[in-house]
C-alpha cells in the first residue's frame, strides 16, 4: 500500500524543526482533514541553504513534508520554483491520489510567496 | 526482529495443528461421504474434530456445523433464522459495533423487507441490556450481539441478554433467537453455550491458531434454520458441500489446544498485555485505553496516541518488523475510519490516533519489550514533528 521510501520518511522524518528568523514561512492547513505542514526556509543570496519542517496528519502528508526538505535544500530559488508535485511523488515512490498530496506543494508555494 | 501483534486479524497455526492436518492433504484424502475405508477415516477425523469443537464451548457434537469461517457462520445464523422464521416476524436486533459479517448481512435483509434495530453502545463499548429489552417487539425473531468486539476486545453482556430472551419467550415470543459472534472470544475467555444461553454461536479457526477457511456455527438442538447453500445433505443438511477435511481436522486440534491450554494462555496474554499498556501509559502523556478496561478479552489493547495518526505509527512499526492495526483510515482514501471507535464516542483525533495491539498464545515478553522500545522511539519522533503553535491564518490558505 505504501512504498518503502514513504515508510522510511515516516519512520525517520528529515529536517524536523523550525528555523529562527527564517527567510520564508509556508504554513498551510487542509481544512477538510486538518492536516498541516509548516515549512521554514533560510535563503542566502540566491541559494536556499536550509529548510525545516513540522507536520501533522496522515502518512502521505508527513512523508511529503519530510522529502520536500531534501528536494529543496542546497538548491537555487529558481530550481526550487521548478520542483513539481511529480518530483515529490517520485521521490516517495508514489503517493495515493488523495487530497493530502497537495499540501506539501502548497506549503512550498506559500514559502516562496512569503520569501518574495 | 519480527513481532506479530495483530492476532485479532489472524494467527499463526500451531505446529500441532499443521501436524494434525497434513495426512488429510495426501494419504488420507478420502471424501468423508464415501463408503470405502478412505472415506470412513476422513469421516472419523471430521467427527473427532466435531467433538473437540463442541467440548470447547460445552455443546453437543451434533450441534456443531462446520462452515468456511466466521463470515459464513454469521451469514448462516442470521439469514438462516430470518428466512426460517419470516412468517413469525421480520425484526432483528443487533448493535452498531458488530463485525461487517453481521452488519452487512443485516443491511442485506433490510433491503428485502426486514426491519433491523442497531443499538448504540456506551463510552466503554458495551451495549445496554435495557436497550435490548426495550427494542424487543412482537415481530422480533433474532438478536445478534457479538461476545467480544474485534477492535476493542470489549465483552458484551450476553448472559443478561439471554435472560431477557427467556423472559420474552415465556411471554409468548416463541420464535425469538439469540446469536452471538464469538469469533474474537473463543480461545480468549471460557465460552459455555449453556451459561451464555445462546441459540447460535459463530467461531473461526484462524483466530485460534488454526487454519484459515474453516469455522463453525453452533446451532442449539431443535433450532429451525434455513440453509444458504443447496447441494448434498452434508452437516445434517445444514450446510451442503464436501467437507474440508484438513481444515476441519486442524480446527479440531486448535480447539483442543485452546481448551486444554485456556487458563495458561489467558494468564500469559493478560500479563503481557497489561505490561505493554503499563509501560506505554507510564512513558507517554496523551495515551488512552479504548474500550472497557475490565470487561475485555485478555489479548487486546486498543490505544489512542494523541496528536499522531495511527497509520503513520503502523507504517513506522512495520518498517521495524512489528505488525499492528489501526482504526484510522484517513490516507487510504476509500476506507472509512473505524465504525466501532466512532460508536463508542471517540473524537476524530482519537480515532485517528488509534492502534490495536492483539497478542497471541505464542507472544513472548522479549517481543513485547522490543515493541515497547520501538514505540517509545517512534512516538517521540512523530510527536516532535507536530507544530506546537496555532496555524497562522494569514499564511494558511490555498485550497
Amino acid at each position: 500500500m505504501y512504498s518503502p521510501q514513504l515508510a522510511e520518511h515516516i519512520a525517520h522524518p528529515r529536517n524536523v524543526g523550525e528555523i529562527n528568523n527564517p527567510s520564508g514561512i509556508g504554513d498551510v492547513t487542509n481544512e477538510v482533514c486538518l492536516d498541516r505542514i509548516k515549512l521554514t526556509v533560510l535563503v542566502e543570496g540566491d541559494l536556499l541553504i536550509d529548510a525545516k519542517v513540522k507536520a501533522s496528519g496522515c502518512p502521505p502528508t508527513i512523508a511529503a513534508a519530510s522529502v520536500l526538505t531534501e528536494l529543496i535544500i542546497g538548491r537555487s530559488v529558481e530550481q526550487v520554483r521548478s520542483v513539481t508535485r511529480t518530483d515529490v511523488a517520485n521521490a516517495l515512490g508514489h503517493l495515493p491520489p488523495a487530497k493530502h498530496t497537495a499540501l506539501h506543494w502548497q506549503s512550498m508555494r506559500c514559502v516562496l510567496q512569503s520569501k518574495a | 526482529m519480527k513481532v506479530y501483534l495483530d492476532n485479532s486479524a489472524t494467527t499463526a497455526m500451531a505446529a500441532e495443528v499443521i501436524e494434525a492436518m497434513l495426512p488429510y492433504f495426501s494419504d488420507e484424502m478420502g471424501n468423508a461421504q464415501s463408503v470405502h475405508s478412505f472415506g470412513q477415516r476422513a469421516k472419523a477425523a471430521v467427527e473427532k474434530a466435531r467433538r473437540e469443537v463442541a467440548a470447547l464451548i460445552n455443546a453437543a457434537p451434533l450441534e456443531i456445523v462446520f462452515v468456511s469461517g466466521g463470515t459464513e457462520a454469521d451469514n448462516l445464523a442470521i439469514r438462516g433464522i430470518a428466512e426460517a422464521h419470516r412468517d413469525h416476524g421480520r425484526h432483528i436486533i443487533t448493535t452498531k459495533i458488530e463485525h461487517p459479517a453481521v452488519l452487512a448481512t443485516c443491511e442485506a435483509l433490510e433491503a428485502s423487507g426486514y426491519r433491523v434495530t442497531y443499538l448504540p453502545v456506551s463510552r466503554t463499548g458495551i451495549v445496554s441490556a435495557d436497550d435490548v429489552r426495550q427494542a424487543i417487539g412482537d415481530e422480533t425473531i433474532l438478536i445478534s450481539v457479538m461476545l467480544a468486539n474485534n477492535e476493542t476486545g470489549t465483552i458484551q453482556p450476553i448472559e443478561e441478554i439471554s435472560a431477557l430472551v427467556n423472559q420474552a419467550r415465556s411471554r409468548g415470543l416463541k420464535h425469538l433467537h439469540l446469536h452471538t459472534d464469538a469469533v474474537q472470544a473463543v480461545g480468549k475467555v471460557a465460552v459455555d453455550v449453556d451459561r451464555l444461553g445462546v441459540d447460535l454461536l459463530s467461531l473461526s479457526g484462524h483466530k485460534i491458531h488454526g487454519p484459515k477457511g474453516i469455522g463453525a456455527l453452533y446451532v442449539r438442538k431443535g433450532t429451525r434454520l434455513a440453509k444458504l447453500l443447496y447441494g448434498g445433505h452434508h452437516e445434517r443438511d445444514r450446510r451442503a458441500g464436501t467437507e474440508n477435511v484438513p481444515g476441519i481436522a486442524g480446527l479440531g486440534r486448535a480447539a483442543e489446544l485452546a481448551r486444554t491450554q485456556l487458563d495458561e494462555r489467558i494468564n500469559r496474554m493478560r500479563a503481557l498485555r497489561d505490561y505493554l499498556e503499563q509501560q506505554l501509559l507510564s512513558r507517554f502523556n496523551g495515551v488512552r485505553i479504548n474500550g472497557d478496561i475490565q470487561q475485555r478479552v485478555p489479548n487486546v489493547s486498543n490505544l489512542s496516541f494523541a496528536g499522531i495518526d495511527g497509520e503513520s505509527l503502523l507504517i513506522a512499526l512495520d518498517l521495524k518488523g512489528i505488525a499492528v492495526s489501526t482504526g484510522s483510515a484517513c490516507a487510504s482514501g476509500s476506507l472509512e475510519p473505524s465504525h466501532v471507535l466512532q460508536a463508542i464516542g471517540l473524537s476524530r483525533d482519537e480515532v485517528r490516533g488509534s492502534l490495536r495491539f492483539s497478542l497471541g498464545a505464542y507472544t513472548t515478553r522479549e517481543e513485547i519489550d522490543y515493541a515497547i522500545s520501538v514505540l517509545v522511539d517512534t512516538v517521540s519522533r512523530l510527536r516532535d514533528m507536530i507544530p506546537t503553535d496555532e496555524p497562522d491564518e494569514a499564511k494558511a490558505a490555498l485550497q
